[in-house]
């Protein structure tokens, strides 16, 4: 119950951090909340030579809206989304999403990149970046590569992140006054991580939906984003009768993992439930 | 093998000298470094919040935090919360509500909802439910925590302002 021995580093630039991620590549491991990291490494289930603390890269904490949408800085902690982070529909959403995610104390430290980095399954922000078509900006010595977050994950704490990259930022796309959202999760107790949740986003004009996104998260080795469902929705209006029958569709198209926690079996109907409420929430 | 690091912890106002190896976290440090005991641990995991303290203000588990990454924080621990002799509200609700039994997980309750209640003075009863949420207790059945904390949150908002 104690970690092993690692060496410390604190850079006290980006560049630094680079240049050391660049020397020691997988002798190393970045420290970012350490909400993840530091409980594996108390089990020992993780054992870095090296840790280098990025918590002292102001640089890399920030959160600004533009045109395109919403620029997530790596050291944004979970608890900034606690308040909206920006008007409109995907400030209200964040914030939503971000009381599911383990505990306040835990919000404080936890960041919105070390979970992408982490690569949860049951990871809420893994859930939003995945149904709202994220990008994610890998830096390191060798230059900036932009991600789409369709390549990012690699499945259960795998990602396409090389060792001597850091995750710098991620960027949801913007989301205008005509969209609405919904988020529905099932865990056995409050903070736990999800046993089964989904995510919706339409936007409806007129009553029609013209544009849709659904994703669920908790019930494979990733999220999944559900782009046929989605296309089931558009053009027309959310109404009770096809959300339910987008529901069963999820129902029969996702092929849930079972654990300790709960059967494949189990799951599918709660992803079936999931996907109701959160697109009841959204059509609403 | 990681040598020892000197580092200077400023825990309830006062400053701490330590030698410690990277690897010690935070609670260890606190407790067997400076001597203070009344941070306890559970699970050392995240899970129990037993090590909760105040770094710059908010609640965070100890466990899960290096000693060494504490340079140059404001670490307030349970040893801090009174003031002299008086008890925090905070302790006085907790002693006259029966927020305690055998008080292992009371000094991480106390850290947690003081931080949660700087935040927020104004948390709605729902709110501090959530917030207590956090920790975990093996005695009391929650409810005498959630109502001692509740108590105390009004007696806070009554206090004239410094
Ligand atoms: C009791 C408990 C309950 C929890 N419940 C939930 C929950 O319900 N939902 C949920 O989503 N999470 C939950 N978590 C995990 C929490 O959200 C973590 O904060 C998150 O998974 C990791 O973020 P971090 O900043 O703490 O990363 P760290 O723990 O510091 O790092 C995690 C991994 O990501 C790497 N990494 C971190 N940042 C970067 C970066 N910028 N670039 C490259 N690699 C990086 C690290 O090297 C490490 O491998 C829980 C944690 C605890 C202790
Ligand atoms: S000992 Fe830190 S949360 Fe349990
Ligand atoms: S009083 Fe015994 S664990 Fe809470």
């Amino acid at each position: 119950m104690k970690p092993s021995a690692f060496d410390y580093f604190r850079p006290a630039s980006l560049s630094e951090a680079l240049a050391l991620l660049a020397k020691y590549k997988d002798d190393c491991k970045i420290l970012a909340g350490g909400q993840s990291l530091v409980p594996a490494m108390n089990f020992r289930l993780a054992r870095p030579a090296i840790l280098i603390d990025i918590n002292d890269l102001g640089e890399l904490d920030y959160i600004f809206a533009d045109d395109n949408g919403l620029h997530i800085g790596a050291l944004t902690r979970h608890a900034a989304f606690h308040r909206r982070v920006v008007d409109g529909p995907l400030g209200a959403l964040l914030s939503k999403v971000a009381r599911h995610i383990a505990h306040y104390p835990i919000r404080q430290r936890g960041t919105f990149a070390g979970s992408l980095a982490h690569a949860d399954p049951a990871s809420e922000w893994c859930l939003v970046a995945t149904a709202l078509n994220a990008a994610i900006v890998a830096k390191s010595i060798r230059g900036d590569r932009r991600i789409s977050v369709g390549d990012f994950f690699n499945g259960t704490f795998a990602t396409d992140l090389a060792a001597d990259e850091l995750l710098a930022e991620i960027h949801l796309p913007a989301m205008g006054p005509g969209w609405r959202t919904g988020f529905f999760e099932f865990s056995r107790r409050a903070g736990d991580f999800a046993l089964g949740m989904a995510l919706a986003a339409l936007r409806i004009e007129d009553g029609i939906v013209r544009e849709a996104r659904l994703g669920v998260g908790g019930v494979a080795d990733r999220a999944i984003r559900l782009e046929s469902l989605e296309d089931g929705l558009v053009g027309h209006a959310a109404s009770p009768e096809l959300i339910d029958s987008i529901a069963r569709e999820a129902w029969a198209l996702v092929t849930p993992v079972g654990d300790i926690h709960a059967s494949p079996e189990y799951r599918r109907d709660l992803i079936a439930t999931a996907v109701r409420r959160a697109l009841t929430e959204a059509a609403a | 093998m990681a040598s020892k690091r000197d580092v200077n912890l400023t825990i309830n106002g006062a400053s701490h000298a330590v030698s410690i190896e990277p690897r010690r976290t935070l609670a260890d440090v606190l407790r067997d470094d400076c001597g203070l005991t009344g941070t306890h641990l559970g699970c050392e995991h995240g899970v129990c919040g037993a090590c909760t303290v105040l770094v710059d203000g908010r609640p965070v588990r100890s466990c899960l935090m290096f000693g060494v990454q504490a340079e140059g924080k404001t670490i307030r621990t349970v040893e801090g919360l009174a003031d002299g002799d008086t008890l925090h509200p905070l302790q006085q609700a907790f002693w006259e509500n029966h927020g305690l039994q055998c008080g292992f997980c009371t000094p991480g309750f106390l850290m947690l909802a003081a931080g949660a209640l700087e935040e927020n003075p104004e948390m709605s009863d729902n709110e501090i439910k959530d917030v207590l949420s956090s920790n975990l207790c093996r005695c009391t059945g929650y409810q005498n925590i959630v109502k001692a904390v509740r108590i105390a949150a009004r007696e806070l908002r009554a206090r004239p302002r410094a």
